[in-house]
């Protein structure tokens, strides 16, 4: 932990969005996590994606749970709306405030622990009831605040610090979300930002529950030889089957690819995500197919990487409930709740 | 390209921008932090090994070093670097002690140099310690060239000049005051010297050639012999009406000379536009505050007498523009006669060796100056040496020192029979600062404070008197918050390639985006995908070795780095380290830094 905070001098030559604001604009309070934790560079990818995007900082809620995860949202954006929830009922608090909301970005962070563990079963409901948010659940195989002890997404054969080895088997975030019917499912790791971005941007963009696992290790208790969540592992064997590149309403798509190896997906706010296929066989839009692939993948050995499945178009949350167009908050109260009176004439007419 | 090496003393000495621009190549971020300690007498000592006179330059100096400051990059405005060194110097304890000696047992070597400002000076001050005879000849009374003559006492009070003599002076030196040389050819036929050194300054004020100078003589002065004449007490008047013509920092001495003696309404003339005006900024807001007239774009065309007696003078008024080739010419607008009762001259100073006779193998090359050797300040004779504004025109103190040091390495070598072309090699320490984890061994939280104004004497007590020093220099209060400004560009972001875990922690936590890790290129191909591009050309940028994990490469712009250490705090390794980089200056006498022996103390991963 620091003890001075980050200089108020910036590089006068800084690039600044259609808001006319920069990068540092999207900063929060100095991080208190270890030295050269993945979750920083997490943030430091999100600040870049909320500068990209041009988000209004108060038009964004950053909600967490608890966790080393869940600290970092106080490390970005200090003007947006934030909610730090009880342990691993972050997702239900999101839904709570989309269902009051919906017009508002939420980005929920969140961690093995607090997502796999404790929070499992709300998760879990969120991909189902398909919550519109963006959730990162910053991946590291442990329980770091705790001092290192294996987490629900260790790895069999994973070794802790202290050289003893997992044998339990790994929850794995990116199936349980695919086999629940999550419409936006990716893995990224914190070590590169150029796949990370436009992955978090995408997600943003999507309308519905976006779910990225993000590798982002623990450098105090799980960056050491033997341990399958370090930096050097996940880099070793990382393979990416995608390459996601996010192009924003109205600006002009640059980048060219030979025909046929990108599928473009166009957001429900217009914006553009192009996704090229790494491995010709891969298909991100047949859920079955891709699970069949990340196994296979899996049983090399290797990390699967990437915006691994997305579908657009599909019903969210409000769209299940059938809600108003209006957010409810700027519903008048009177229109809200009419009233003991327009309860009993309702109730008449069952009589 | 090729990764940088970070142990040539060159490379993290350019980094501290002020110290790289100081011709003596003062150590200022260390002297800062000593006063910013309190530890005032030593910060005073740092200052004298290489810039020899503290206390005069802490008032005078022309200050490369703060448009360098890397705050003016970061900010705007540079720290007070010289009003800093004056603090050292009006704060220091007595420094009998500290000052080098002479030996009682002497080497056997004379060395004569002539003329006693401060490129000689510093000669002897360098020679003295080593057991040399040194013998100086001056023409005025007293010592100090134009630190004495030209410079008033407002400005620099004679007691700061002589106490920062007197420590090189009481050495031992051998001075004969009011002793002109006339003939180079007789000191060297005559007397035994083995090595002499001409250090006589650039003594001639410019003419200005114009109808009714000769008529107008007895109200036309040239600036520095005017100066020289109020310094010993010939002068202590001048009209209510002056005109000073010219607008360098000699001007800006006579302007405000003029004010204390009695004049009134005091004009600068200038012939060009302000961008083109040779006076230092701070010396030009000084004036202005003394409430002179600084007119610009008036060309003098004549002296007008009346009665046998200067009335005024006749000016152009200019416009001045590109021709085709690129410079600027005049076209006259209009004419204008300005009344005056004393015309100032103060239009640039030349050198003059009438007294070097040419055919004593010392070699005239262009506009009649000696040809002295840039590295060695050698003429074509041996053992002949010229240094300060002899050698190559009018600079300026700090200049002339610088030229002194060098001049006496070369001395010391001859007179050694070393060949003067082998000059001791800097070396570099370089120690970590960290305390704690987060802890080191400098103030490393940027402190976004504007620059400290300077307080004056109030103006009307000011001007009353010529010896009342016009600026009060900073209080404990002022010094305090000023020291916190500078950067501590010494203390250096240190870097291990094979340490890196490649983590982004250092990248993501930079606040002016210094920082890329990225794959290996050139120059000019890596300098466009930085995090920010690497658009200031002056700034080096530092590649590493390749790292572990990818073999991509760490490298860093040095352009807006503010030495926050927060790379080194957030790196989980200690890949990055706050290292403090001592230049080691090599003096007349000293070996070469980079024996063994000294390489092995500097620290290495």
């Amino acid at each position: 932990m620091s003890y001075i905070t980050k200089p108020v001098a910036r590089h006068p030559r800084m690039p600044v969005n259609a808001l006319g604001l920069t990068a540092r604009d999207y900063e929060g309070s100095m991080s208190t996590l270890c030295a050269g934790c993945g979750h920083d560079s997490v943030t430091a990818a999100l600040i870049q994606a909320f500068f990209e995007l041009d988000v209004e900082p108060h038009r964004l809620a950053k909600l967490s749970g608890i966790g080393c995860s869940s600290k970092t949202p106080t490390y970005f954006v200090r003007d947006a709306h934030g909610f730090n929830s009880v342990h691993g009922r972050m997702p239900s608090i999101a839904a709570g405030a989309n269902a009051a909301n919906k017009d508002l970005l939420y980005v929920g962070i969140s961690g093995d622990g607090d997502s796999l563990s404790i929070g499992l079963g709300q998760l879990c409901h969120a991909i189902r009831r398909n919550v519109n948010m963006l959730y990162v659940m910053e991946n590291n195989g442990v329980y770091g605040l705790t001092k290192g002890q294996f987490s629900a997404s260790a790895d069999i054969g994973s070794t802790s610090k202290g050289g003893v080895a997992n044998r339990q088997g790994p929850i794995n975030p990116v199936d349980l979300a695919l086999s629940l019917g999550a419409t936006f499912v990716a893995r990224s790791f914190s070590g590169d930002k150029g796949q990370l971005v436009p992955i978090l941007k995408a997600g943003m963009s999507h309308s519905g529950f976006a779910f990225i696992d993000v590798i982002s290790p623990c450098v105090t208790f799980n960056d050491h030889k033997g341990s399958t969540k370090s930096y050097a592992h996940t880099r070793e064997h990382m393979h990416e089957v995608i390459e996601t590149d996010f192009v924003p309403l109205r600006a002009e798509i640059k980048t060219a690819y030979a025909e046929g190896s990108v599928k473009a997906v166009t957001m429900h706010d217009g914006s553009v995500v192009r996704l090229r296929k790494v491995d010709d066989k891969y298909n991100a839009s047949d859920r079955g197919a891709v699970l069949e692939y990340l196994t296979e993948v899996r049983g090399r050995g290797e990390i699967a990487t990437g915006l691994l499945y997305l579908e657009e178009g599909g019903e969210d949350m409000h769209g299940f409930e059938n809600t108003v167009d209006t957010p409810l908050v700027k519903v008048p109260y009177e229109t809200l709740c009419p009233g003991s009176g327009a309860l009993s004439d309702l109730q008449k007419e069952w009589r | 390209m090729r990764p940088t090496n970070t142990r040539d003393p060159q490379y993290y000495h350019k980094v501290v921008d002020c110290q790289w621009a100081c011709p003596a190549h003062t150590n200022v971020p260390e002297y800062i932090r000593l006063i910013a300690d309190g530890r005032y007498t030593e910060s005073y000592m740092l200052n004298r090994k290489s810039n020899v006179f503290p206390g005069i330059l802490g008032r005078t100096c022309d200050r490369p070093c703060e448009p360098a400051c890397r705050r003016v990059r970061v900010e705007d405005e540079p720290v007070a670097i010289c009003r800093l060194k004056r603090v050292a110097a009006d704060l220091r304890d007595d420094v009998t002690d500290l000052l080098p000696k002479a030996p009682e047992l002497k080497n056997g070597k004379r060395v004569a140099l002539i003329g006693a400002g401060p490129a000689s000076l510093t000669v002897a001050n360098d020679l003295m310690p080593l057991g040399y005879e040194v013998v100086i000849f001056e023409a005025l009374s007293k010592p100090g060239g134009l630190m004495r003559t030209n410079i008033p006492s407002f400005r620099l009070p004679v007691s700061v000049l002589e106490e920062e003599m007197a420590m090189i002076l009481d050495m031992g030196v051998e001075v004969h005051y009011n002793h002109r040389i006339e003939s180079l050819k007789a000191l060297l036929d005559e007397d035994d010297f083995d090595a002499v050194f001409v250090g006589t300054g650039a003594p001639k004020g410019k003419e200005l050639d114009i109808p009714g100078r000769a008529e107008a003589d007895a109200n036309v002065h040239i600036g520095i012999e005017w100066l020289e004449s109020i310094h010993f007490g010939h002068i202590d008047s001048v009209g209510e009406r002056v005109l000073v013509i010219g607008v360098g920092n000699t001007a800006m001495d006579c302007c405000r000379s003029s004010k204390r003696m009695g004049g009134n309404d005091i004009k600068v003339m200038a012939r060009k536009d302000r961008p083109y005006f040779k006076a230092s900024p701070w010396e030009l807001e000084d004036a202005e505050d003394e409430l002179i007239d600084i007119l610009v774009n008036h060309s003098p065309q004549k002296f007008v007498v009346d009665n046998g007696r200067l009335t005024g003078m006749v000016f152009d008024i200019v416009e001045w523009t590109e021709n085709e080739k690129g410079r600027l010419v005049s076209t006259k607008l209009d004419e204008v006669f300005l009344p005056a009762d004393d015309v100032i001259l103060a239009i640039g100073q030349d050198n003059a060796f009438p007294w070097i006779e040419r055919d004593i193998g010392i070699e005239f090359g262009e506009w009649d100056m000696p040809v002295v050797d840039r590295a060695t300040f050698m003429t074509t004779r041996e053992g002949v040496f010229v240094g300060g504004d002899a050698a190559w025109g009018p600079e300026n103190i700090i200049w002339a020192v610088e030229h002194g040091h060098q001049a006496a390495i070369s001395i010391h070598n001859y007179c050694q029979s070393v060949p003067i072309t082998e000059r001791p090699a800097d070396g570099m320490n370089l120690i970590s600062t960290k305390m704690g984890i987060h802890e080191w061994r400098y103030s490393n939280d940027y402190d976004p404070v504007d620059r400290t104004d300077m307080r004056y004497v109030e103006l009307e007590k000011r001007v009353a008197d010529m010896k009342i020093e016009a600026e009060l220099g900073f209080d404990l209060k002022e010094t305090a918050r000023e020291v916190e400004r500078c950067l501590n560009c010494d203390v250096q972001t240190d870097f291990t390639a094979n340490l890196c875990i490649e983590c982004d922690a250092c990248v993501d936590v930079c606040p002016v985006l210094c920082l890329t890790i990225t794959h290996d290129g050139e120059d000019d191909d890596l300098r466009g995908r930085l995090m920010a591009p690497a658009e200031n050309l002056d700034q080096a940028l530092y590649v590493s070795e390749g790292l572990p994990q990818t073999k991509r490469v760490m490298v860093k712009d040095e352009d807006l780095c503010v030495h926050c250490g927060l790379c080194a705090e957030r790196c989980p390794t200690a890949a990055w380290d706050m290292a403090q980089f001592d230049l080691l200056t090599p003096y007349a006498g000293h070996e070469s830094w980079t024996s063994p022996a000294l390489a092995a103390s500097t620290t290495s991963p």
